[in-house]
């Protein structure tokens, strides 16, 4: 079986278009596309709130609500919207599938990355804080010359987690018909054609790898070296587990 | 198919007269549901234990484990689930498939955990315990692992609520569990929306992840008695 994903993976023909078919290259163009999107958008939004709500302490009840949102299931939230939108798109178009796409994989991407910005900002060494303020800076400065490159590990790190979600999701979204890597997956899986689908599976987790890698590597490269651990000992705390506090785990 | 879809209604408040009318099928469903969100945290909690020991007490296994426990976590739940029957010498479509990759899910969360919870005891604690006479194992079973437990608990809630959703995903691969209820209401949406099977699968897949979340929270308060004393 091993043998048969690879000869799927490795024949030309599979990767180029068709008149009959979409290539691997063109549904991988797809699904990077609406997770950049969708990424990008929810950065935007999560990334400010999070440095705000941290910075002023205000608003805390937002990290709380957002961490709700995990406990609904993706494809349940997927279908029904899909129901409700796609019905008012009509002609050769995705883009009923791909309005309600893109809106639960922006819904997904936030909570990670507020948490982690919310908690990053929180976790900055009050004596920092402290020295920032003594030596004059404004609220602002503080925040962005100060608390906003100390809080990066974690900022990158629930960043990293939300990518992968919504790397995760966009190939579920090929369940409704969207393009993507998960078409693979799921023709695969109609014409019960395993080597398709075991071959999407693998295209699907290299996409995965390789974007953590990459954001790794821009982790590495921007995070300060005064934070990175490489001169420091000091552990981060698990970033999968910033939905439930700090504050939560001590009064459980 | 369209038998099951029979209910006079399609709209998203009769999702309860639709159970009702469909209770068998829903109740086995949130029963396989709820065996395959809990059952594989368990075995994932059992194996993580000695691991996270080991990454404790030996160092340099720490970077390692945590290296290779998150490349497995990176890998998406839809395309883990194909890659378990080859890797593992399944037939393709084998209903084993889903929780051989929800127990690989829980063992790559739980190890980090059990490791962390596991360091957070402090250093004067574990000294003071071996100096009143505990030896290496009773001192893990009485003094650290207790002490490590909020931190343990606090990754089986988010295990858990994961592997609620994920549980969902598989059924988009034709596994029997609560995610049929989204086929089932998208494959009846053709002419027009058909909302009970799917507002019924969110609403059970929501309340069962509260559930779930909560007995883990009730469990911690009976296993640490102290905090209770010292708090009141």
């Amino acid at each position: 079986m091993i043998g048969e994903v690879f000869t799927w993976l490795n024949d030309p023909a599979h990767w180029k278009d068709t008149r009959f078919d979409t290539g691997i290259a063109t549904q991988l163009a797809a699904h990077v596309r609406f997770c950049a999107f969708a990424l990008l958008v929810a950065l935007i939004i999560a990334l400010p709130l999070g440095l705000v709500i941290g910075h002023t302490g205000r608003g805390k009840w937002l990290i709380a609500a957002a961490n709700t949102l995990r406990a609904l299931p993706t494809v349940g939230v997927l279908v029904l919207l899909t129901v409700i939108i796609a019905p008012h798109f009509y002609g050769r178009t995705d883009t009923g599938y791909l309005i309600p796409t893109e809106i639960v994989l922006i819904v997904l991407a936030i909570p990670s990355i507020l948490s982690n910005t919310f908690a990053g900002v929180e976790n900055v060494d009050p004596a920092v804080r402290d020295a920032a303020e003594g030596m004059g800076m404004t609220g602002k400065q503080v925040l962005l010359k100060v608390e906003l490159p100390c809080s990066l590990p974690l900022i990158f790190s629930g960043f990293r987690s939300a990518t992968l979600q919504v790397i995760a999701t966009a190939t579920i979204a090929s369940y409704l018909p969207l393009g993507g890597l998960g078409r693979f997956i799921y023709d695969g899986l109609a014409q019960q054609d395993f080597p398709q689908m075991i071959g999407g599976g693998v295209l699907v987790a290299a996409l995965a790898l390789v974007a953590d890698l990459l954001l790794y590597l821009v982790q590495r490269y921007t995070v300060s070296r005064g934070l990175t651990g490489r001169f420091s000992k000091k552990r981060l705390p698990d970033p999968r587990l910033a939905s439930v506090t700090q504050a939560e785990v001590a009064a459980i | 198919m369209t038998a099951l879809a029979t209910s006079s209604s399609s709209s998203p408040l009769h999702f309860w007269g639709y159970f009702m009318d469909h209770r068998s099928t829903d109740l086995s469903w949130l029963w396989s549901h709820t065996w395959l969100s809990v059952v594989p945290v368990v075995i994932g909690l059992l194996v993580a234990l000695p691991l996270g020991w080991l990454a404790r007490r030996y160092r340099f296994v720490y970077p390692p484990l945590i290296s290779l426990t998150g490349l497995i976590y990176t890998i998406p739940s839809i395309a883990l689930f194909v890659l378990i029957p080859p890797l593992f010498g399944l037939k393709s479509l084998d209903p084993k498939q889903v929780p051989i990759a929800l127990t690989l899910y829980s063992i790559a969360l739980l190890v980090r955990v059990v490791a962390d919870g596991l360091a957070s005891v402090s250093e004067d604690t574990v000294q003071a315990a071996t100096a009143i006479g505990f030896k290496p194992l009773g001192r893990f079973f009485r003094v650290e692992l207790p002490i490590a437990v909020p931190v343990i608990t606090a990754g089986l809630r988010v295990a858990l609520v994961a592997n609620v959703s994920i549980v969902a995903v598989s059924g988009t691969i034709g596994m029997s569990n609560l995610g049929q209820l989204f086929t089932l209401g998208f494959q009846n949406s053709t002419t027009g929306p058909y909302y009970p099977p799917i507002v019924l699968g969110i609403v059970l897949c929501v309340l069962l992840a509260l559930v779930l979340d909560r007995i883990v929270i009730i469990l911690n308060t009976l296993l640490t008695p102290w905090r209770k004393a010292v708090r009141s």
